[in-house]
């Protein structure tokens, strides 16, 4: 049963008890968890939820020993793994634990294996850190784990560097370095949020299935309670280093009282489209005619490799409407969004802006057509430049365009009241803010062009989603203010059925699918948008519904 | 990779042809008479001339570039102006001295510099780290004259525990050809220890802040083994680079390294052409050094399809 605590034999694999960690000094609090406790059986799977800065990181790491231990020191509380207290054993015998009894997934399995050595290497590594077999019994062991975890083909992908797969493979990969030693405790830290939905699904299906053979006790860290839906037994909430409310996932989602963990659960955007009125009025102003975008060459003898990244790509959007473009990484929305931006160029087709054919112009022709059209990216860590102020970032392009300074100033301190920001913060750095708050610092920044169309390319991805719903809010809020034609990019099939009025599906740089938002969540015709409707996690509960009902 | 590599040499060639142009006017265009030069100073402006017309100086300036590149294509360099010799029998004879003292100065600016930089990251901010790197600021800033004659003073003529100059060719014994290479090499590597320490150091650091570091330490792997395997190998790229860098500089310090301690190499050789305005010499040296700088380039390019199969050419 899912809200069984204990295993069979009556121990738990793992035993937190009031966990205090502490922070470095001058940092925004003095620990970074507090009195934490969690237990987990063999055969459980606990979700530990929060948002960024929760401590739910921390606390995984610090069960395996890896934060710096001069910066995230555990000053109380005690950790148990099979009744060992891992707090108080040697780093030898912690290094032991490490794999052999414990091992975790990481996130980005873009960046958590090794570039330069191959995958059956990394694989191998494990068993020779804490086997004594031959390198006869490593190869074949290591052909063993890859077939568990379903890659195909392992004696060719054996010898393959990580480059050479795909997201979803290489998380196979970690998976199969964790499960190598048939670990007690698996410690999965955000292992599908950098993946497709479709391989999300793929890889949740595989951590459950493995689990269910292994017997596993699974640590598995979200910050998705879709995620958390399809795979938690239990669910422990945690936010600012506390632990907030603790039980079985039935509960969590549907009955808790916790005002806490009810705004996290109505933050999920519902995959139910609201009820919009179509916009019919005007002509389009943003429109694409068969644009075409082909990436790299075949070389000096065709041998090179060649991507179509957008073929035949027809859209349009209107004044004050929402087109949301999704697909999946490799689909092609976000070369359609840079083709129209001009950041790189079409090889066909045509780009209309207002009527005007832009997708031929030179960079001094299309310049004029700039602050028409502005963007705002996904990653607001990155996308603003560290080294000047807010109101630097903010003012610089209309000052290209011959606004003067005080007259750009004046725009940026009222936009700043626009995206809810106060004045003042034009004076400061970006670091100076969260995550949140500098993406509308980036919707700002393109609002001071007074664009008319606004391009969001996967911009509320990389938010927490208390923080998504509002970022989501404040877009909606300027496209009816400034009667902005917004075309929306997402891989988020939940955020694009609350904002976009249309919806169009790409896959593999085609269109294959368009139409008002309701009635291609209703009614999808394309089988790929069913598939990535079915791959939505958590779409039996409708999170909205689930608290407020 | 083959279509490269042919590429890449091909594009030697306009690198050479450029180099010989200006190598060619630079020599001809600087004060400065070799015939006067041989004459020496009781010579009339009439010998003078017959020296020039004998040496060639007299054709125009472009049929004497045509003769002299008609030559190299068939493999002649031509003759010294002073010693009665080919220029290449020259490099020949000097070669040696300067390839065994530039090889072994690169090799111990590595095996000094890449532990020491791969350590102080390890360690960042620590007495050591910061020792390493203190020292490295000096190591910059001190040119290779003054460590060299700091090291003769000390080493040679206080301790006597080298001798004070010379060479010995490793013909004669591999022992004596070490023990008077070592002084020169210890004086010119350190300002490359310097730089590839520091270099080491910020690459390390780097790679560090990585995932797959974190989970190499996930996989229960000691720290030795998480630097080596894991850090230092994703840290190489730019190290090697340095690398090459360095020993396409090592060729300005050789020259000066050479003339400190009296190495009969292609340094001292290069000096006293100059000196002289041997043409000919002068213009092979600078040809050679240029190809020799291409190569290690192209090398070093290949090398880093080695460390990383994600660069393809």
């Amino acid at each position: 049963m899912a809200n069984s605590t204990k295993s069979k034999n009556g121990e738990n694999v793992l035993e937190i008890k009031n966990l205090t960690v502490s922070l470095p000094k001058g940092a925004d609090r003095e620990f970074a968890i507090e009195d934490v406790s969690i237990s987990i059986g063999v055969g459980e799977i606990v979700c530990i939820v929060g948002e960024s800065g929760s401590g739910k990181s921390v606390t995984a790491q610090t069960v395996m020993g890896l934060n710096p231990p001069d910066q995230l020191k555990p000053v109380a509380g005690s950790i148990h793994l099979n009744n060992e207290s891992i707090l108080d054993v040697s780093q030898e015998r912690l290094r032991q634990l490490r794999g052999e009894r414990m091992a975790m997934i990481f996130q980005e399995p873009m960046t958590a294996l090794n570039p330069v050595m191959t995958v059956g290497d990394q694989i191998a590594e494990m068993l020779e850190i804490h086997t004594n077999m031959s390198s006869g019994e490593r190869y074949k062991k290591v052909l063993e784990v890859m077939e568990d975890v379903n890659l195909p083909d392992p004696k060719k992908m054996i010898d393959s560097y990580p480059h050479q797969l795909s997201g979803g493979q290489r998380q196979r990969i970690m998976i199969a370095i964790a499960l190598a030693l048939e670990p007690d405790l698996l410690i999965a830290d955000e292992p599908t949020t950098a993946l497709d939905v479709t391989t999300q699904a793929q890889i949740l299906d595989l951590i459950k299935d493995i689990q269910k053979r292994h017997g596993t006790a699974v640590m598995f860290i979200t910050h998705d309670f879709g995620v958390v839906a399809e795979i938690a037994d239990r669910v422990i909430v945690m936010r600012n280093g506390h632990v907030v409310e603790h039980g079985t996932v039935d509960y969590v989602l549907s009955e808790s009282t916790e005002p806490y963990t009810r705004m996290l659960i109505s933050s999920v955007p519902s995959l139910t489209p609201p009820k919009r009125e179509p916009i019919i009025k005007g002509e389009p102003i943003l429109e694409t005619r068969g644009l075409e975008k082909i990436y790299g060459s075949l070389g000096l003898f065709g041998r090179g490799r060649v991507v179509h990244a957008a073929n035949q790509v027809k859209l349009e959007v209107r004044r004050g409407e929402t087109l949301g473009v999704v697909g999946e990484s490799g689909s092609g929305k976000s070369t359609v969004a840079r083709c129209i931006v001009r950041l790189v160029d079409p090889n066909g087709g045509e780009v209309l802006i207002d009527g005007n054919d832009i997708a031929g112009l030179s960079q001094k022709g299309i310049r004029p057509f700039r602050k028409d059209v502005q963007i705002v990216f996904q990653d607001p860590y990155r996308s603003l430049n560290p080294r000047r102020t807010v109101g630097q970032s903010i003012i610089e392009g209309p000052m290209n365009f011959k606004v003067s300074k005080s007259e750009a100033i004046d725009r940026a301190a009222e936009l700043m009241r626009v995206v809810g920001l106060s004045p003042d913060a034009l004076d400061r750095f970006p670091h100076q803010f969260s995550g949140g708050q500098r993406q509308r610092i980036c919707i700002a920044r393109a609002l001071a062009m007074e664009p008319e169309i606004l391009i969001a390319d996967e911009a509320v991805s990389a938010l927490d989603v208390s923080v998504q719903a509002q970022v989501l809010e404040l877009l909606d809020q300027v496209r009816q203010e400034f009667d902005l034609a917004v075309l929306f990019i997402t891989h988020d099939l939940r955020v694009a059925a609350q904002i976009c009025d249309r919806i169009m599906v790409m896959k593999l740089g085609e269109v294959v699918e368009e139409g008002p938002t309701a009635s291609v969540y209703a009614d999808p015709q394309h089988e790929y948008t069913k598939l990535l409707l079915d791959a939505a996690p958590g779409r039996e509960v409708d999170f909205t519904a689930a608290v407020t009902g | 990779m083959l279509t490269y590599l042919i590429k890449r040499v091909l594009s030697v060639i306009p690198v050479l042809i450029v180099v010989a142009v200006i190598v060619f006017l630079m020599l001809r265009l600087t004060p400065g008479d070799p015939a006067a030069i041989i004459a020496g100073d009781a010579a009339t402006s009439q010998d003078i001339a017959q020296i020039r017309d004998k040496l060639g100086l007299e054709e125009p300036m472009v049929i004497q570039f045509g003769i002299w590149v008609g030559n190299m294509l068939t493999g002649d360099f031509g003759d010294s102006f002073y010693y009665k010799r080919t220029v290449s029998s020259m490099i020949a004879d000097r070669v040696g001295p300067t390839v065994a003292l530039a090889t072994f100065t690169i090799i111990l600016a590595c095996i000094v510099a890449i532990p020491l930089g791969t350590i102080a990251a390890y360690k960042q901010g620590s007495w050591l780290d910061r020792a390493v790197m203190g020292m490295s600021v000096i190591g910059f800033s001190v040119p290779v004259f003054v460590i060299g004659y700091m090291m003769i003073y000390l080493f040679a003529v206080k301790l006597d525990w080298f001798p004070v100059q010379g060479y010995q060719p490793i013909a004669d014994g591999i022992g004596g050809f070490l023990y008077r290479l070592v002084m020169p090499s210890a004086a010119l590597s350190i300002i490359f220890i310097a730089l590839i320490a520091r270099m080491t150091r910020t690459s390390v650091l780097e790679v560090l802040n990585e995932d797959y570091i974190r989970t190499a330490r996930a996989k229960g792997l000691e720290e030795s083994k998480v630097m080596t395997r894991h850090a230092l190998r994703n840290a190489a790229v730019p190290i090697v680079t340095v690398i090459g860098f360095a020993i396409a500089i090592l060729i300005g310090g050789v020259v000066v390294t050479e003339s400190v301690f009296v190495i009969p190499g292609l340094g001292t050789l290069t000096l006293d052409a100059i000196q002289g305005r041997d043409y000919p010499t002068v213009q092979a040296l600078i040809m050679l050094f240029s190809v020799v700088y291409v190569l290690i380039n192209l090398v070093i390019d290949v090398i880093y399809t080695l460390l990383d199969p994600r660069i393809r050419y």
